[in-house]
């Protein structure tokens, strides 16, 4: 029994959109992974370390899983309360791929693992088709783009 | 002003360290190009190449692998695009780039493995240097390069996903590859052109 029993949130790119529009001058890092995606996995426990190292800032981290929204109950949420995630877990309710990938970012090809790192008043959208290797490259990109 | 320098000088270095592999994966080749040729060897030893498709119109050449659920819910996908365009001139070459020291179920033992359990109807060749993969600008699994044969060899029609549901075939609207090949047919340009899917990344070598 895990006591952080984390609750996944269904989302669509217009509820992101809004959110991020409502945080204003909070930055967010959203993390696109899946639970079958063994890169996602193993750069996870960064965003992890990252969202606890930034607690006192304005940032905030979304982990948004592309897995399939039918495997929801059986896969995604079995997983994700085994890894005992502390970050704002998310599910994307999306269909059409060729659309909403378009509309995270133009050079993303579709292959996760994935991140945009976005900021509402300071007008900034980053997006990185990669895998992040280590903490601390994951959190020296964060400071860099925080500290704008 | 020289905390605004060192900044640039920071971005400046992430650019080209962490984000240096964004670069290169736009590397690849586009719509319009022609076909990289290869030689690879397929499952039963042989060594394939865009020479060994001397009759055919074109190819459905898909990277994927053994190991990636994208690529396991697209099987039966590719094996009935296999057996409905084979015989118009459209047969479908699978290749599989991963480094089996990241994936061990990517291995060229284990494609074999797949393709038995599968019954694979098509030829399914192994991409060990990651080069062919390199070359077309191949980002994840699957990924769909649809050729057109020409008068001096094969040139790219179509880029992208097979359809526009990958969680539930049933539910598929748009046949991408489908529709472009039967644009191709008519000696049209397959439209949309180019098309995104989630997938796996292809794992390269470290």
């Amino acid at each position: 029994m895990n006591l952080y029993s984390q609750s996944v949130t269904e989302l669509t790119l217009n509820e992101l959109d809004a959110r991020v529009a409502a945080g204003k001058d909070t930055t967010y890092v959203v993390n696109f992974w899946a639970t079958w995606c063994r890169p996602c996995i193993a750069e996870l426990p960064y965003f992890e370390m990252a969202n606890d190292s930034l607690k006192n800032q304005k940032v905030k981290i979304l982990l948004v899983s592309v897995d399939f929204l039918s495997l929801k109950e059986e896969k995604l949420i079995p997983f994700v309360q085994k890894k005992g995630y502390r970050s704002e877990l998310f599910i994307l309710n999306e269909k059409n791929e060729n659309e909403w990938i378009n509309r995270i970012s133009t050079d993303w090809s579709g292959a996760i693992p994935a991140t945009l790192i976005l900021n509402t008043e300071k007008k900034y959208r980053h997006f990185y088709e990669q895998d992040f290797h280590d903490f601390p490259s994951l959190y020296a990109t964060f400071q860099t783009l925080i500290s704008q | 002003m020289t905390k605004y320098i060192s900044l640039i000088f920071t971005i400046i270095l992430f650019s080209t360290s962490v984000f240096g592999q964004e670069a290169a994966k736009k590397t690849g080749l586009q719509v319009g190009d022609k076909a990289l040729d290869f030689k690879l060897k397929n499952i039963d030893g042989k060594e394939i190449s865009l020479g060994s498709y001397k009759k055919e119109k074109g190819m459905i050449l898909i990277f994927t692998c053994n190991h990636c659920p994208y690529s396991v819910a697209y099987e039966d996908r590719i094996i009935a695009l296999h057996n409905t365009y084979a015989k118009s001139g459209f047969p479908v070459l699978a290749i599989n780039s991963n480094d089996p020291d990241v994936v061990p179920e990517d291995s060229y033992e284990n494609m074999k493995v797949r393709a038995t359990e599968k019954g694979f109807p098509f030829r399914y060749i192994y991409d060990a240097t990651q080069s062919i993969a390199k070359g077309y600008g191949a980002t994840r699994t699957p990924h769909v390069y649809v050729l057109k044969k020409e008068k001096k060899g094969f040139r790219i029609s179509y880029i992208g996903a097979i359809d526009d549901n990958s969680q539930d075939a049933k539910a598929v609207t748009q046949k991408y590859v489908e529709n472009a090949i039967a644009a191709i047919s008519k000696g049209e340009k397959p439209d949309p052109e180019t098309t995104k899917a989630i997938g796996c990344t292809i794992k390269w070598k470290k």
